[in-house]
């Protein structure tokens, strides 16, 4: 099981938590003016990255905040927890170890 | 060097009850390897990327039904050491959809005769898959599918507790249980085969009909022509030419295909599988429940075979959280009271490739001569043999077969899914 530091109530086993799939997949501001293919682009289509994944956690069973995090999907070790709404982190010196 | 089709399979050592008198009487020593370990050739008509069970039945297939046989399957490990492997062996083809249960049911006529194709002993055993409900909503989903498949030409009826307790005489069916079972689907066509033998006699006869199994293979690259047409992969032994690429690589399908540019409608999870230690015959079928998620079956060898869950999150890492597994030992002593005391002996897990629709993608592609078959999910053994016969036809053709028209890529931007996901309510 993983041990999840929500940015705000601290490390909290997964049990705690849902997920919430990749991160940073922003709803079209103007969603009328899109095609079929940037609709299934933003719908479906996924990085699915193995190695840093961003990705959107909840703390359902907590403060109920989603948050962002950042994870190596081969080690399932977490780089780093983030606030939502703000940016992608920079990772420089960031060890995923 | 290219061998005639017949030349090759005159090479390829035949199984029968004289072929092991024979071998017994000159004390086993002159077995054969089942298939040979070739050096790669610098271009082949077709490369299959993947040799899991998916991989080298289309590969198969495509030597056997449509004559190509310069072909290579590569492999980043060993045969039989991926999902097909790892999986929890279960046949079925009762799907609700017109177009899953064509493609399963295609897959299941093929398992029925699959040992005498490849001459090679799949212990297929169609022992019977019984579906529990516990809930009205169960029932009523699992009579809808009953009805659906009775339609579709596909088995399926419906068992009361008596008699799905007589079906499966270790079956709890007391009122007092947490969820208690008010019935039961049971697909009799449906049962288990042996997961190695299906690899090893797919690669046995594929390699018997030409094609190049390539293992320790792990492709590192595609590369494009002027005109975006594949024209070679990279890979960890050299590079190999090519005009058509099938990509099969499950759970590594989105890396795979990023070689070429694209992002898929994928996210790969660890699916998680157990044994327990072996004891007598004591299970005579495969019992699943989808509410309470518990799969069950007992092998030849005497081990429980257990199916839990996926974890919550995409990960590459072949394990799984020991609370997934946990989480249908439960559902299995609730199920099953006799096993309470039984002790599982291994865990593992394998990286599956699931889409938003819960139905697999087999079909071309943006890029001209990459086609793909994947998105199997928690359930692609079952159609192994279906799965290659009709990715061969779409590879060889250049254009799908009718059983897997539906399953193309692009039926994610004009919205035709094929909503199993849905329909199962559960990974199934």
């Amino acid at each position: 099981m993983l041990l999840i530091d929500c940015p705000y109530c601290g490390p909290r086993p997964e049990l705690e938590f849902s997920y919430g799939g990749e991160a940073h997949l922003v709803r079209p501001a103007d969603p009328s003016v899109l095609n079929d293919d940037e609709w299934a682009a933003f719908l479906f289509m996924r990085g699915n990255q193995k190695g840093l994944h961003y990705e959107r956690w909840r703390h359902l069973h907590g403060c109920a905040r989603f948050f962002n995090a950042v994870r190596d999907t081969t080690t399932d070790k977490f780089v780093t927890t983030y606030e939502t709404g703000t940016p992608k982190p920079d990772l420089a010196g960031k060890s995923n170890g | 060097m290219r061998y005639a089709p017949g030349r090759i399979e005159a090479h390829m050592q035949k199984f029968s009850a004289f072929s092991l008198l024979r071998q017994a009487l000159g004390g086993h020593q002159g077995w054969q390897p089942q298939w040979r370990s070739p050096e790669p050739k610098p271009e082949y008509d077709a490369v299959i990327i993947g040799g899991g069970g998916h991989g080298l039945a289309t590969a198969y297939y495509l030597a056997k039904e449509h004559q190509l046989t310069n072909i290579a399957v590569l492999e980043k490990g060993w045969i039989g050491g991926g999902n097909t492997g790892r999986n929890t062996t279960i046949i079925r083809s009762n799907y609700l959809f017109d177009e899953s249960a064509a493609l399963y049911d295609h897959a299941l006529k093929l398992w029925e005769g699959l040992s005498q194709d490849l001459n090679y002993n799949v212990m297929l055993s169609q022992r019977g898959v019984m579906m529990l409900a516990h809930t009205i909503h169960d029932k009523q989903t699992a009579m809808r599918h009953i009805h659906s498949n009775r339609l579709n030409g596909v088995d399926n009826e419906w068992l009361t507790p008596q008699q799905a307790k007589e079906f499966c005489p270790p079956l709890n069916i007391a009122a007092n249980m947490r969820y208690p079972i008010i019935g039961a689907a049971l697909q009799r066509r449906g049962g288990v085969a042996r997961h190695d033998a299906v690899a090893w006699g797919y690669a046995r006869a594929a390699d018997a009909r030409g094609v190049d199994i390539l293992q320790n293979c792990e492709v590192t690259g595609i590369r494009r022509d002027a005109s975006g047409r594949v024209e070679a992969v990279e890979t960890t032994r050299g590079v190999i030419r090519t005009k058509k690429i099938g990509v099969v690589a499950a759970g590594h399908t989105s890396t795979v295909m990023g070689m070429a540019g694209l992002r898929m409608p994928l996210e790969s999870y660890p699916l998680q599988a157990l044994v327990s230690e072996p004891v007598k015959p004591i299970f005579p079928c495969v019992v699943m429940s989808n509410t309470i998620h518990a799969y069950v079956s007992q092998s030849d060898k005497g081990e429980l075979v257990i199916g839990a869950g996926t974890d919550a999150y995409v990960s590459y890492t072949q394990r799984g959280g020991l609370h997934i597994a946990a989480h249908t030992l439960d559902a299995i002593c609730e199920l099953f009271p006799m096993f309470r005391r039984m002790k599982m002996l291994r865990n593992w897990g394998g990286i599956v490739d699931v889409t938003p629709d819960r139905s697999p993608v087999i079909g071309k592609t943006p890029v001209p001569g990459l086609y793909v078959n994947c998105g199997w999910g928690t359930g692609g053994f079952k159609a192994t043999p279906g799965s290659g016969h009709v990715f061969a036809h779409t590879i060889a053709k250049d254009e799908p077969h009718p059983i897997n028209a539906a399953f193309r890529l692009d039926r994610f931007r004009d919205g035709t899914l094929i909503d199993e996901a849905a329909a199962a309510a559960v990974a199934h």
